[in-house]
């Protein structure tokens, strides 16, 4: 890592973006927060369980956990056309697999358990943030987890890895380019979730995952809080 | 499947026998909104923005400039285009997928109550006459479904334009610069052009119902309204109403616009 490399928000290589959660922000569902990291704002709710519905779909062996992000029109600059596309789909997928680990879905057979993420404001990691958001409203709708996933998108800008990267730093074009790396860990740092673009070698892999465990560390401890406090709990 | 619950015929029964004596469940009068709740610039990558809340309901509304090409029948004139959707997020009752008819129908109206009252100058959209125009974009997503999302759609789709700004234009390449807001202001009239819908329960003419309230409406009028002036409407379910009725819806709206106005005057300046 180079030494000299300055971010262009200045920011240390392994600080976080401003972060902020609360839970509980929209009444009608069974469970909901709000995650902001720098100025990506995510929205979360969750509906259910309740039954699958198309029935042809419920699993006598296992609930199910259906995830829906949704990138709202006028959260990026070049509006975004309304309804799913191709990269939705995928990120839909993404989420689930990201999350399901840490809850214990099997307890839910023939059911499903809706989780819709909304982002409100993006400005890079917007799939993290969905992710952090959800597993929050999941706890808030008082599902059974054995964990907490906290997630965050890294970055190697040029040769240097930092974390949470913002819109400006995945535009980064001098030298190798940006590299965008988002992860999600369980508080016991597994990965539940890693993909990547860009290039990078194995050796930094390692750091990389090593940086991640301790942003999703600090990910984590907002996320209690956020829980805590919406039961008026005291750290 | 779990059918979404719907309010129970006791209670509906309860609504109606209040509704009778001229009372509400939350005290208010037939006439009277809930509390207004408004924060803009809730999007920084939106030209304008805002997050309305009435009572427990909630929508947010983005305005969006992009570039389009003119209508052929009106070569020299913006263009507007208004979307909703109901998300899964803000009650159990909506499902993913395509738009269903109540979002169709919500974008529509709102879209009619902006473009009938003149409220935006299309003229002053034009770049170049039959190539090239401003399309403002307004986008409505709900939150939180408490009853009267149409209302609350209405109000931020106003508050957003007002407060929306227009993105740089860079005229010899003819793209917009993102990221860069001029501060000129959308052209707009001084009107503030609102959704008020009223709804028929039994014998009684309500505003801004809740969503047990909702629930029970018979039949809705939705009326565009600005100042005095109609200049759209809709009138939706199936129940009849008399010409008395309407009258009566006129002159609840009336009274609704002033109160509503009172409450977002300093957000539509």
């Amino acid at each position: 890592m180079t030494k000299e490399f300055k971010r262009s928000d200045g920011r240390k290589l392994d600080e976080m973006r401003p972060m902020s959660a609360k839970v509980g922000v929209i009444p009608s569902a069974d469970g909901s927060a709000m995650w902001k990291q720098g100025d990506t704002i995510a929205i979360a709710a969750v509906h259910g369980p309740k039954k699958m519905h198309p029935q042809h779909q419920q699993d006598p062996s296992t609930g199910k956990l259906r995830c829906n992000y949704t990138l709202m029109s006028f959260s990026v600059s070049d509006r975004a056309r309304p309804g799913k596309n191709r990269r939705s789909q995928e990120i839909d997928q993404i989420i689930n697999w990201a999350i399901e680990p840490a809850l214990l879905i099997k307890n839910y057979p023939n059911m499903v358990i809706d989780v819709s993420i909304n982002i409100t404001q993006a400005d890079a990691g917007t799939r993290c943030a969905g992710i952090n958001a959800a597993v929050l409203a999941l706890a808030h709708a008082g599902i059974p987890m054995k964990t907490m996933v906290s997630s965050v998108a890294l970055g190697k800008l040029d040769k240097t890895l930092v974390v949470d990267i913002n819109k400006a730093e995945e535009d980064f074009e001098e030298g190798e380019g940006s590299t965008d790396i988002p992860v999600t860990m369980t508080h016991d740092g597994k990965i539940t979730h890693m993909q990547l673009d860009g290039k990078i070698t194995p050796k930094q892999m390692t750091d990389v995952m090593k940086m991640a465990k301790k942003a999703c560390d600090e990910i984590y401890e907002i996320q209690k809080k956020a829980l805590k406090d919406s039961i008026g709990g005291k750290e | 499947m779990d059918k979404f619950q719907t309010t129970s015929d006791v209670t509906g029964e309860r609504i109606k026998q209040y509704l009778a004596k001229g009372k509400r469940f939350d005290d208010r009068k037939l006439d009277e909104f809930r509390d207004i709740e408004i924060e803009v610039g809730i999007s920084k990558k939106a030209e304008g923005s805002c997050r309305v809340k009435i009572g427990k309901t909630e929508v947010l509304v983005g305005v969006k400039m992009g570039l389009g090409t003119p209508y052929a029948d009106n070569p020299d004139k913006g263009n507007l285009m208004t979307t909703a959707e109901l998300t899964p997020l803000s009650s159990p009752r909506f499902e993913s997928g395509p738009p269903k008819f109540e979002a169709i129908e919500l974008s529509r109206v709102i879209d009619r109550g902006i473009r009938e009252s003149k409220v935006i100058d299309f003229e002053k959209l034009c770049i170049k006459e039959g190539e090239k125009v401003w399309t403002v974009f307004v986008d409505i997503y709900s939150m939180n479904d408490d009853g009267n999302l149409m209302d609350a759609a209405g109000i931020g789709a106003v508050v957003a334009l007002k407060n929306a700004r227009m993105p740089k234009y860079d005229e010899k390449k003819g793209v917009i610069v993102y990221g860069e807001m001029t501060d000129e202001k959308l052209p707009l009239s001084k009107d503030i052009p609102l959704a008020i819908t009223a709804h028929k329960i039994g014998d009684s003419i309500i505003v801004d119902p809740t969503l047990e309230e909702e629930d029970l409406s018979e039949a809705r009028v939705t009326v565009g309204f600005s100042d005095g002036i109609i200049s759209s409407m809709q009138k939706g379910n199936s129940a009849p109403l008399t010409p008395e009725e309407f009258e009566k819806v006129f002159g609840i709206v009336e009274i609704a616009w002033k109160d509503i106005f009172k409450k977002i005057e300093r957000f539509v300046k």
